[in-house]
């Protein structure tokens, strides 16, 4: 007998599918936020190579990018209680994504940095600016520009790695799926929806970062 | 009178290379000096090293009776003083015109945004841009932005302005526009150093010709005298190629 499609279970659960998108878009706006907060200081040091901040954001760097997303998760939720400090499932995921998007930001807004025209430096300095006036008045808008499409990407992928944090009894979109998948074993449709959503989402806030990008950061610009 | 620019034998070398070789350069208030020479003979170096871009190696300098050191709360003190504009405009691309003229007198003259604001509209009418107040840089020709880059500089009131190679990355139709503005500035006082290829506008503006070559001043006097007499053969030979190289301008 063929396999009879039910998308019932979708519609009769839309309650707790609909708190699972919500938490995602939750999970992703602070983790986004933070993490791209994160990934602006990263780069300053990283630019300005300050000694000893310097190597600590490097190594910071490294340990993110070398590691696995779910280690990390783990180690924030399961790990960190053993020295005190126990955070929430949702809490822990924030963290562990604004960490995450930080470490890759970092390198990402620093090689925006790196990449604008030594005479935008001389101009600033020749104008009396100092270092620090020169970064956060002169350069930072250019170099976020110049860089801008790859951290939508970069946020893209925490987003969809947010997933990853059904782990720890979040319950966001994949959790709310996987959930309504072990009642009803519908998981064919389930994840198909989960599927859809996901892909929704992403060109939604790719939509979204794009219009934010040009009217903060690109203005007046075609 | 003491000169207002004093550097006393400069000397720099850029990994090996020694570039400047003991070269000296007075500049007195109101003079429009311009250096010429070859590629390569340190004339643009000379002027990055007196905005203090570039540190000298040994020499003395001095600016406005105030002797400069390396360190960077002088080096600032000493932009105050010696404005400056490049050959590539250099102009702030997330600003407008006017943004851009208004950035410095902001953040290091502290000036309010209405009085920084009437400063830059001030500043952009001396260069005949009032109108494109709001423009952002790649909506401006290059010779309307170098314009802008000179307002910038002026809008911190320089005792001195630094031109390098002001006119080089320009279409040949829009060195003329920038060109006026110099010639205007020129006429009203302000002390300039041109590094400049425009042999004719050198001939026609300045009251002081300086000729590098191989790190040092070759040559330097009233333009006239030092086109139609010069001293040395290489100072004969750069004037012959030059004219012949700008005799379409």
């Amino acid at each position: 007998m063929p396999y009879q499609f039910s998308f019932e279970p979708i519609y009769d659960n839309w309650g707790i599918l609909a708190e699972g998108v919500l938490t995602t878009l939750g999970l992703t706006l602070a983790g986004g936020a933070l993490g791209l907060g994160l990934g602006v200081l990263g780069a300053v040091v990283r630019f300005r190579r300050t000694p000893v901040q310097y190597q600590i954001v490097t190594a910071y760097v490294e340990m993110v990018r070398n590691t696995p997303f779910l280690i990390q998760l783990y180690f924030i939720f399961f790990g960190l209680p053993s020295l005190g400090l126990r955070l929430a499932g949702w809490q822990a995921s924030i963290l562990a994504m604004a960490l995450n998007l930080g470490a890759y930001s970092t390198e990402i807004i620093r090689a925006g940095l790196e990449s604008l025209p030594r005479g935008l430096f001389e101009a600033a300095a020749a104008l009396s600016l100092t270092p620090r006036q020169t970064l956060r008045l002169v350069l930072l808008k250019p170099a976020l520009k110049n860089v801008w499409p790859s951290l939508c990407s970069q946020v893209i992928i925490v987003m969809l790695g947010s997933s990853v944090c059904s782990q720890l009894a979040v319950v966001e979109l994949t959790s709310a799926a996987s959930l309504l998948q072990a009642r009803t074993f519908r998981a064919f449709e389930l994840y198909l929806f989960a599927t859809a959503v996901y892909l929704l989402l992403a060109v939604l806030i790719r939509f979204l970062l794009r219009r934010v990008g040009r009217r903060f950061i690109a203005r007046g610009r075609p | 009178m003491p000169p207002l620019i004093n550097a006393d034998g400069i000397h720099k070398s850029f990994g090996g290379m020694e570039v400047l070789r003991g070269t000296t350069l007075r500049v007195d208030e109101g003079e429009v000096a311009a250096v010429i020479g070859r590629s390569g003979s340190g004339k643009s170096t000379l002027l990055r090293i007196l905005n203090g871009l570039e540190t000298c190696d040994a020499g003395f300098l001095s600016v406005d009776g105030e002797r400069i050191s390396g360190l960077e709360r002088d080096l600032r003190r000493l932009r105050l003083k010696v404005g400056m504009v490049f050959q590539q405009f250099n102009l702030f691309p997330h600003l407008t015109a006017g943004e851009n003229v208004m950035l410095a007198p902001r953040a290091v003259k502290r000036l309010s945004r209405p009085e920084a604001k009437s400063l830059a509209g001030e500043m952009l009418a001396g260069v005949g841009l009032a109108d494109r107040f709001d423009a952002f840089p790649d909506q401006l020709s290059g010779g309307q932005q170098q314009r802008v880059a000179i307002a910038r500089a002026l809008a911190m009131r320089p005792r001195v302005l630094l031109c390098d190679e002001i006119t080089s990355a320009l279409d040949p139709e829009l060195v003329g526009e920038v060109l006026e503005v110099v010639r205007k500035l020129a006429a009203a006082g302000m002390t300039l150093v041109l590094v400049t290829h425009e042999m004719r506008f050198a001939r026609e503006v300045c009251d002081r010709l300086v000729f590098m070559h191989n790190g040092v001043v070759g040559e330097e006097g009233k333009p006239a005298e030092l086109f139609s007499r010069p001293q040395t053969p290489e100072l004969a030979a750069f004037i012959g190629q030059a004219g012949q190289g700008s005799a379409g301008r």
